[in-house]
């Protein structure tokens, strides 16, 4: 028997298109139809308003309370502190070092990201190793001929950016370290890895920044005086290592024995397994999870208000109880709610599309 | 022990003594006697669940055994790290599933380990992985990735890598038990060459064609020992055990 070839067709109308969308997503039946045009009253009613309030009845200009209305937002309020909000009581005239310090660091980042600049080898040497020294040297000045300058006028958002990079980049390599030592044959190496990772993780940042803040000079000699802001980052260092251990142990556990055991055949030692077959492989996977412990740290780093250091959220706080300024609160946490905001949704944002990037590229089909 | 054992065996190349092995309560391997000599070829065969794996794998250390010895290209195995990284320096292993590093090109698989392991420099190990490439048909795929190889092409290239290495003794591990029956034939014909150019070689495998082309001796195993051993012919025209039979009538008939 033979077969006629068929023709092809285009598919029915209605089902393309916008209008085929919304049928299929929007109104396939009463009662999505209902939920549809509900929702999307509730929507528009509650929406218009903020959007009154934040861009059309708000006031952009001038320099004192008196420029605001009162029936919008009073940016104005966010103008004036500005500097006060990026760069804490560093002193105006030298804050271009930290200006220099984060773009450098957005330069480095941008290499590291994206895929067609070369040479990725020399830009990870010099984002961990030759940038952290750069950027103490201009941070803290005292060398140089730069001037020192105290990390107690250290604030606002530069001072949140210090805390998120520093604990970013040091708990990254100390977290590897714990999750190859949970991984161990060695008895003694395990079970220290075990009981670090466990302690911290079952122990609330705020105690960890308190006890760094507090107890930690009890245990030095008298006299002895240990940076608040040193205190604070090696307190969430510590606390950050042991999340990123379990995220890349995560990692660790999904690479196939048969990785290591083609390693452990070519002879290859431990930490050439590791270094050049495994981690590479893990931390590939382990980004998205990676980048969540990234998030959940930079905004957690807004705790350290409570030992006296004024992060963002804490010189915003304090500005919103400037006599001045009494009754722009909304206005300020609105604008720290906005910038943390945008830091985390650009780092979600980055790790979905290198998930993407990686998912397309070249897969382990093996 | 360590005297007697380079003594008397300048000619082999993998001797197992007495050895046995245990999976926590499971006696996995019985009191296994093998021996290698320079350039022989064996073929182990046996049901599944025999054994065949973890005694191919104690060979390099991917298993630990617990009693009996080990000698490898007159190196006792023990518990001593020097003399495993030793042995392995020695013995190329190819895997049912390939194992290639799907991070790292084809050439990059290849090149890893005489650069970090034997510290040979890139430039020459690059020419050696070449080489390889070429005896195994793909020299054209180098700086493509694993995963975009057909099984064939990849098991071809784990076998380069292993080459790569200058192995005395090469290892396989059902090497086409994973593939397409149209890519068979490719790995197999790599697989004979290499044997026919007089690489000592243990494969785990069931293909019987292979065993009688090439296989200077064929193992049979099962329940963790080593049931019967002879030559191809005798082998597979005159099975003495009764398992053996039973295996082969199975393996054959379909
Ligand atoms: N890691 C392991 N732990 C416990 N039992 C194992 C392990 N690996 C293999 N076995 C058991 O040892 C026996 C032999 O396995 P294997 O050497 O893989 O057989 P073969 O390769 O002949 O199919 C099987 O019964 C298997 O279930
Ligand atoms: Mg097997």
């Amino acid at each position: 028997m033979k077969y006629e070839l068929q023709p092809t067709l285009p598919p029915p109308p209605n089902t393309i298109g916008v209008v085929g969308w919304a049928r299929k997503h929007l109104f396939n039946g009463p009662f999505n139809s209902i939920a549809t045009i509900l929702l999307a009253w509730l929507a528009v009613t509650l929406l218009i308003p903020v959007i009154d309030w934040v861009f059309i009845s708000a006031n952009w200009s001038g320099t004192t309370r008196d420029a605001c209305t009162g029936e919008g937002a009073c940016w104005v309020f966010i103008g004036q502190r500005i500097d006060q909000f990026l760069y804490g009581f560093y002193p105006r005239e030298e804050t271009w070092r930290l200006d220099l310090s984060f773009v450098l660091l957005l330069a480095l980042i941008l290499w590291l990201a994206i895929p067609k600049l070369p040479a990725k080898g020399w830009a990870a040497v010099l984002t961990l190793i030759v940038y952290p020294i750069v950027a103490f040297y201009l941070l803290t000045g005292g060398a140089f001929g730069l001037v020192a300058v105290d990390t107690h006028e250290w604030g606002g958002l530069s001072l949140t950016l210090v805390l998120a990079v520093v604990g970013m980049v040091a708990s990254l390599p100390l977290g590897i370290l714990l999750a190859l030592g949970r991984q161990s044959d060695m008895p003694i190496v395990k079970s220290l890895s075990v009981i670090y990772i466990e302690i911290w993780r079952g122990v609330p940042l705020i105690t960890v920044l308190f006890m760094a803040s507090v107890m930690l000079p009890l245990f030095f000699p008298e006299g002895m005086n240990f940076d608040k802001l040193l205190r604070a980052l090696i307190g969430i260092t510590l606390f950050q290592s042991a999340y990123m251990a379990e995220v890349i142990r995560g990692g660790l556990q999904a690479i196939p024995k048969g990785q290591y055991e083609a390693a452990d055949a070519l002879g290859l030692g431990y930490w050439q397994k590791m270094i050049l077959i495994i981690l590479p492989q893990a931390l590939k996977m382990m980004i998205p999870g990676i980048v969540n412990t990234f998030i959940a740290l930079f905004k957690d780093t807004s705790l350290v208000l409570i030992i006296g250091l004024f992060d963002l959220l804490a010189i915003v706080q304090a500005a919103t109880n400037d006599p001045r300024w009494i009754g722009y609160a909304t206005e300020g946490y609105v604008f720290v709610a906005f910038v943390f905001w945008l830091f985390c949704f650009s780092m979600s944002r980055y790790s979905q599309h290198l998930e993407k990037r990686l998912q397309t590229g070249h897969g382990n089909r093996a | 022990m360590t005297d007697a054992v380079t003594r008397s065996d300048e000619q082999l190349m993998v001797e197992l003594r007495n050895m046995n092995k245990w999976y926590g309560e499971f006696h996995v391997l019985k009191n296994i006697n093998l021996q290698v000599k320079r350039g022989e070829r064996i073929v182990i065969c046996g049901p599944s669940g025999s054994g065949k794996s973890t005694m191919i794998r104690c060979i390099n250390r991917l298993e630990e055994h617990q009693s009996g010895d080990i000698i490898v290209n007159g190196i006792p195995l023990t518990q001593d790290v020097k003399k495993i990284e030793a042995i392995r320096k020695d013995v190329g292993m190819v895997f049912q599933h390939f194992n290639l590093f799907p991070h790292l090109t084809v050439l990059e698989n290849c090149v890893l380990a005489p650069i970090w392991v034997k510290k040979i420099p890139r430039k020459e190990a690059e020419a050696t992985a070449m080489k390889y490439l070429e005896r195994v048909k793909i020299p054209e795929q180098a700086k493509k990735y694993p995963g975009q190889l057909s099984g064939g092409q990849q098991q071809r290239v784990a076998i380069a890598r292993s080459l790569c290495m200058n192995p005395d003794v090469m290892l396989f591990d059902e090497p086409t038990s994973a593939l397409d029956p149209e890519m068979i034939k490719e790995v197999l014909d790599v697989m004979i060459e290499l044997a026919q150019e007089g690489m000592t070689m243990l494969c785990v495998t069931h293909e019987m064609g292979f065993a009688k082309t090439v296989a200077d001796r064929v193992i049979f195993m099962d329940g963790g020992q080593i049931i019967e051993e002879n030559n191809p012919h005798e082998f597979f025209n005159n099975p003495q055990h009764e398992r053996t039979q039973l295996f082969l009538s199975q393996i054959l008939n379909h």
